[in-house]
This record gives C-alpha cells, structure tokens and sequence, in this order.
C-alpha cells in the first residue's frame, strides 16, 4: 500500500505537467467547440452561443472542409509511401557495403531535416519558378514545355509533396539505418550459402526484420503529413485556388487569422479523430501481420 | 579650491537628483507600431520628447503579418499599449471590441486636429456607429502605375480615363503569346477587385451591413470586367508569389500597367535605373465613367480604453498629425500624409508622380465598416480566382459570394436583433 502511495508521488510532477499543459488544454478546446466563441464573444461574453455540435454538423455541410481533408488525404497516401521508399532507399544505398562516405552522405542527407521551413522554401520557390526555375530550364533541355509547378492547381500539391519528401526523408532514413544495422549479418550469409539473390533477400530477410520499424516509421510519418501545415504556408499560402489548404490550415485560417475559436476547434478535434482512427487501423493491421 | 567644491556640490545635487524619486518623472508611453513605420517614426519622436520633458515614448514594431494577432492576443490578455497604429480596415474591429477611446471630443477641443483638413472619406473609415476612434496618420488607395513610353508608343498620349479606353489600352499593350500583358493583377490579392466593386453606385453589403450584396448589378458589372481581363489573356492568372519581382518585369515591358498603392513609388525609384525613371509615371484609377474613385486605405492613429496615459498619448497623437511633421514623415519613408495642408509642401507638390494619388484621395469610397469585412473580402477574392479559373460564371461567383457572406455576418444579425431586443425590454 505504502510503496503504491510513493509511485503516485513520484508520478505526480509528470501528472501535474501533463494535466495542467495538456489535458486542461484539450478539454478547454472541446468545450469552445461546441461554442460560436469568437471576436464579439471575446467583446463580450454574453455574445457566446452555445451551439453543441452545431459547429461540426456546418463543416461537414462545407465544401471548404471536405475540400482541404482531400488535399489532405492527397498529401498523406501520396506522400507517406513515398517519403519512407526514399527513406528506405537511401538507408540501403547507406548501409550497402559497397558504400563509400558513409558519414558524409549520412550527413549530407540528414542535412534538410535540419534546415527551416522557410529558409528551404525560398530556395524551393525559385527551383520552382515557372519562368526563371532551375527545374523548368532543366525540363527545357529535355524538351519538355515548362511546367506551373506552384501555380497550376494540378501541379502545386505535387510540388509540395515533393518539397516535404526532401525535407523529411532524412529522418526516417537514420530510424531505418539503425533498423538494418541490427539485423544479424549471419542471415544474410546464411542466405547467400542458401543461393538467394540480392532481391530475395530483401524481400524475406530485411522486410520481415524490419516490420517492427516499418510499423512505427509509418504510423509517425503518417500522423506527422496529416498535420501539413508549414509546407504550403510558405510556399503557395494555401493556393492556387485553394489546392493546397490542408485541414491544419483550415483551421489556423479560423482561429488565428479571423478568431473564429469555435470553429477551428472543431476543425482540430475532426482531424483528432479521423488521426486516431487511421492510426489505431494501422496498429491494428501491424498486429495481425504480427501474430501468425 | 572654491571651484573644485562648487563642483564637488554640483556633482552631488545632479546625483541626488537622479537617484531619488521625484514627482515630475517622466512618464512612459507605450506606442505600438506596425510595419516600416516604426524607424521612421523614431526619428521624429526626439522632438515630441523635447517639447514634452514629461513624457518618454517606447515604441515597439511589430511586423504586418502578426500585427493582428499581437493586437487581439493584448487585448484578450489585457496588456495593450497606450496608443497604436492601426489599418482602417482594422479599425471597426478594435471598436466592436470596445477596445478603443472615443476621440470625438478630444478632436472638438483640439485646435491642431481639424477634421475638415483631413480627406473626407478616410476620416469617415475612422468612424464606427457614429463614434470617432481613431486619427488618420497616412493614406493609401490603389490606382494604376503605368509605362508612359510604352503607351506612347502604342498610339496613347494620356493614360486611360474610363473602362473603356482602358480596355482599349490593355488590348493594345497584350501580346500573350510572347509573355508580355497589359497588366498584372494577382489573383490572390483582393484590393484591385475591390477598388473596381467601390466604384460601383451599388454598395457592398446591404441592410445596415447585415447581408453582403454581392450580387448587385454594379458588383458583377465589376467583376465581370475584372474576369473578363483575364479571360481576354490582358493580365496573368498568377499570384503575388509567382509574380516574384513585378518591379524588374515592369521594368522589362512584361506589364504595361501595374495596379498598387503608394509605397511602390518609392520601390520603383529605387529599384528602376535612371534612365527609366521618366519612362514611368501613376494615373488616377480609371471607373466605368471616370477616373479617380478608389478604396480609402491608409492607418490611423488610436488610443486603448485601458490606457492610463490618455493625454500624453493624445499629445503624441496631435504632434505627429501637425502639418510638418507629416511632411518630414512623408520625406522620411514616402507614406502620404492624412491632411490637405500636409500636401502643400515642396517635395509632395512638385512630385509629377504623386499628383494621381492627390487626385483620387478627394474620392476615394469608404469600405463597410465591420469587424467582418476583411473575412469577408478574402471569401469574395477566393470565389473571385475561381471565375478567373473558368470554374465559375459571374453570376455563380456572384452567388456565392454572397452566400459566404451572409454565414460570416450571421453572429453580426444575431447580435443586432439580439441587442435590440435587449433595448425594448429595458425600461
């Protein structure tokens, strides 16, 4: 009895951290998404309506909303697959035995990580500059006609697409190096003696050993791309035509831009719960690959 | 000896005095500005400090793209600053927040701020409800630069007065299949729309500002022209982010017409070589009848109602509107002064490039003012952009302008029917 007290003392510091900064928070959103708070409720409280669900039923009545969870949605089956391939790739080139400057192009490619946002997507936007970027000229010599990379509506989610794959293989990458690296070496000699090609045993001896990372590795990247917001902040400011709003933008377009608390909570908690329930489906999926 | 002690007591006085408290301390005033304006309005503010030994000014510069923000999160923290620069378009908001000091009868009293020297449109912008909140500081409206040796050469001597012989002009000056157009107007800004929906007789919400009226025959007379520019590939569907550097293309002949305010005089100066610096010039913007009807910008000057420094911050208020220091700002950073007699000075009035602005301040229109219009402007450029996309027709984007409008303003009827009620049961 006595040493359970104590762990719920020792415990307590974190609690308090965790309730005062993060629970407290999330039930105050809650509790304003079921209000209309905004500038004349911040005038004057007796202008806040409660309204129960009436915010979420209005969004899911709006084109707006479906419109950036497509964008969204676009971003994350597009994104994520390609994001953790050149993840997986470049750790496989890294971790090769053939490689040589294995710490300089570790670094060199972990190097965009680090960057900021907004400093690369200076850079980025002159690449992508439809008459005077790198990309189009590059495209020009090959003969292809120049591409709207940020001003086509069809082109600019690509585009931002791939900016986020840049700016985040890195990270995966280094998760997926120390994966391969505690694979044994001797199943793969063991392997070789069997006669296995180098596709084989990639298929049947780094996948299956790798499962576990490949699990986690998609479950973060996928709750990280739903959260999209930087990328097209800076680059398109949402546009062109609304193409890349995504549901975060959504929302700090309401909140913080035109201080419609009531609705950009709702907006947070209908992300929250579409979030949950894709990751909870991919744990779940992740475990019954597991169990047989 | 007698000196070196006379010193000696003068030494000791001057730190008595600087160390122990004393009753004329000079009280601090806390100015908030926004933007470029903060430089330069350090340099003026040595001589406010100099008149008035009481009173010591900290300003604080807040960048445009979180002014707004900073303003509110103050406001709801409850740490706003004595006085402020603030847009015109901003203004109605900080007054639905009761957020800011009714000046009508410090203005009445004061033989410094005389309203009828002021342009009388944007003076107007500073009332909300029939309340004054705030003092004009510059002014702003948006009308077209134009390429005067481009023009000239393509048969036109004056540049265009009217839609029509502006349409005629644009027509002339687009070669799209070269690059080069008449004008650039990004689709994502929504002054340019706006200005051409100001000109209209229609006004732009209707029922005391309780529904938009976006679907007014004069709106979609201004948009139809605006969508039909793009559509006669007269302007780019671009935005400011892919236009990049429209100075140097201005430069270069790719836009004949360039649609801005004022500050861009001053960029073109500096940013055009010399020798390109007579082949440019502003004209006043042309209406469906004539020239010279734009929006009424620019940013005022205001007190918070928590403020305890009222007066002081008045003072302040009524040394940066005097005439002078109006020009010296004017000299300083090439923001145009609120009043008439501003105006007058040497450099504003023998600047050939400034005239059109002087034209059209005498007639720049008001936009509505409530807290929601800016929302509700950037919903109409949004809808706007897709009609120039061809996915909508005019009357559709008319429609559903309107209809995103009318939710914006929703909690706004709410409120007046609300509050109304409230008056007819109090006693």
């Amino acid at each position: 009895m006595n040493s359970r007290r104590a762990a719920w003392w020792f415990l307590a510091p974190a609690l308090l951290v965790l309730g005062v900064f993060f629970v407290l928070p999330v039930v105050a959103a809650l509790g304003l998404s079921l209000t209309d708070y905004d500038l004349y409720a911040l005038a004057d409280i007796r202008h806040l309506r409660f309204v129960a669900l009436g915010n979420y039923w209005e969004l899911l009545h709006q084109s707006r909303f479906w419109g950036a969870l497509w964008h969204t949605l676009y971003f994350v089956l597009v994104g994520v697959p390609l994001s953790m391939a050149a993840s997986l790739g470049a750790a496989l080139l890294l971790n090769s035995p053939l490689a040589r400057g294995k710490a300089f192009f570790r670094t060199a490619l972990f190097a965009p990580v680090v960057t900021t946002v907004v400093a690369v997507a200076v850079v980025w936007r002159y690449i992508l500059n439809t008459k005077y970027g790198l990309a189009n000229y590059v495209l020009g010599l090959l003969g292809i006609h120049p591409v709207d990379w940020l001003g086509d509506p069809h082109w600019a989610m690509p585009s931002i697409i791939l900016f986020a794959v840049w700016k985040n293989f890195g990270y995966n990458m280094i998760i997926f190096l120390a994966g391969l690296q505690a694979i044994p070496a001797d199943l793969y000699e063991a392997a070789r003696i069997d006669g296995a090609s180098v596709p084989q045993q990639f298929r049947h001896i780094t996948l299956p050993m790798l499962q576990p990372t490949l699990l986690m590795v998609a479950i973060l990247t996928v709750s990280g791309y739903f959260q999209l917001f930087a990328e097209p902040y800076v680059m398109t400011w949402g546009g062109p035509l609304q193409s890349t709003t995504s549901v975060l933008y959504l929302m700090y377009n309401e909140g913080f831009q035109w201080w419609n608390f009531g609705t950009a909570s709702a907006v947070a908690f209908l992300l929250f719960v579409i979030m949950f329930g894709v990751t909870a489906l991919m744990l779940r999926a992740g475990r019954r690959k597991e169990a047989p | 000896m007698m000196i070196w002690r006379g010193a000696l007591a003068a030494l000791v006085l001057g730190l008595l005095a600087a160390c122990g408290p004393h009753a004329d301390e000079p009280r601090t005033l806390v100015f908030w500005t926004i933007g470029r304006e903060g430089e330069a309005v350090m340099k003026l503010l040595p001589d406010f400090e100099r008149e008035h030994p009481d009173i010591r000014v900290k300003t604080q510069q807040l960048p445009l793209s979180a002014a707004h923000q900073k303003l509110l999160t103050a406001f709801a923290g409850d740490s706003t600053p004595d006085l402020t620069q603030l847009g015109n378009t901003w203004l109605p908001e900080f007054a639905a927040l009761s957020a800011l000091e009714p000046l009508e009868a410090r203005v009445n009293a004061s033989a410094m701020v005389r309203p009828d020297d002021y342009f009388a449109a944007i003076w107007a912008t500073n009332r909300v409800d029939g309340q004054l909140y705030g003092v004009p500081w510059y002014v702003d409206t948006r009308l077209l630069f134009y390429r005067t040796d481009l023009l000239k050469a393509a048969g036109f001597d004056a540049p265009p007065r009217d839609w029509a012989e502006w349409r005629r002009a644009l027509a002339a000056l687009s070669h799209p299949e070269r690059g080069i157009y008449g004008i650039l107007l990004p689709t994502n800004e929504f002054e340019q729309l706006m200005s051409l929906a100001l000109q209209q007789p229609d006004p732009l919400l209707r029922d005391d500002n309780r529904y938009g009226n976006f679907q007014s025959p004069g709106f979609k007379r201004a948009l139809a022209f605006y969508v039909d520019i793009f559509r006669s590939r007269q302007a780019p569907p671009i935005t400011a982010m892919e236009a990049g550097n429209p100075w140097d293309e201005f430069g270069r002949g790719v836009y004949a017409f360039y649609f801005s305010g004022p500050w861009n005089i001053g960029e073109f100066r500096q940013r055009l070589p010399a020798s390109q610096q007579d082949d440019w010039s502003t004209a006043p913007l042309p209406g469906p009848v004539g020239a010279g009807v734009g929006a009424a910008g620019g940013s005022s000057l205001v007190i918070f109602r928590r403020s305890a420094n009222k007066d002081a911050a008045w003072a302040l208020i009524e040394y940066l509107s005097r005439p002078d220091v109006q020009q010296r700002f004017y000299d300083l950073l090439g923001d145009m002064p609120a009043r008439r007699s501003a105006w007058d000075g040497e450099r504003l009035r023998n600047d050939p490039k400034v005239r059109a602005f002087r034209e059209q301040l005498e007639q720049v229109k008001p936009t509505p003012a409530v807290p929601e219009w800016e929302q509700i402007v950037n919903e109409m450029q949004l809808v706007a952009a897709e009609a120039v996309a061809g996915r909508l027709s005019v009357d559709q984007a008319a429609a559903e302008i309107d209809r995103r409008a009318d939710r914006i303003l929703e909690k706004r009827r709410w409120i007046l029917a609300h509050d109304r009620g409230a008056q007819g049961t109090s006693p």
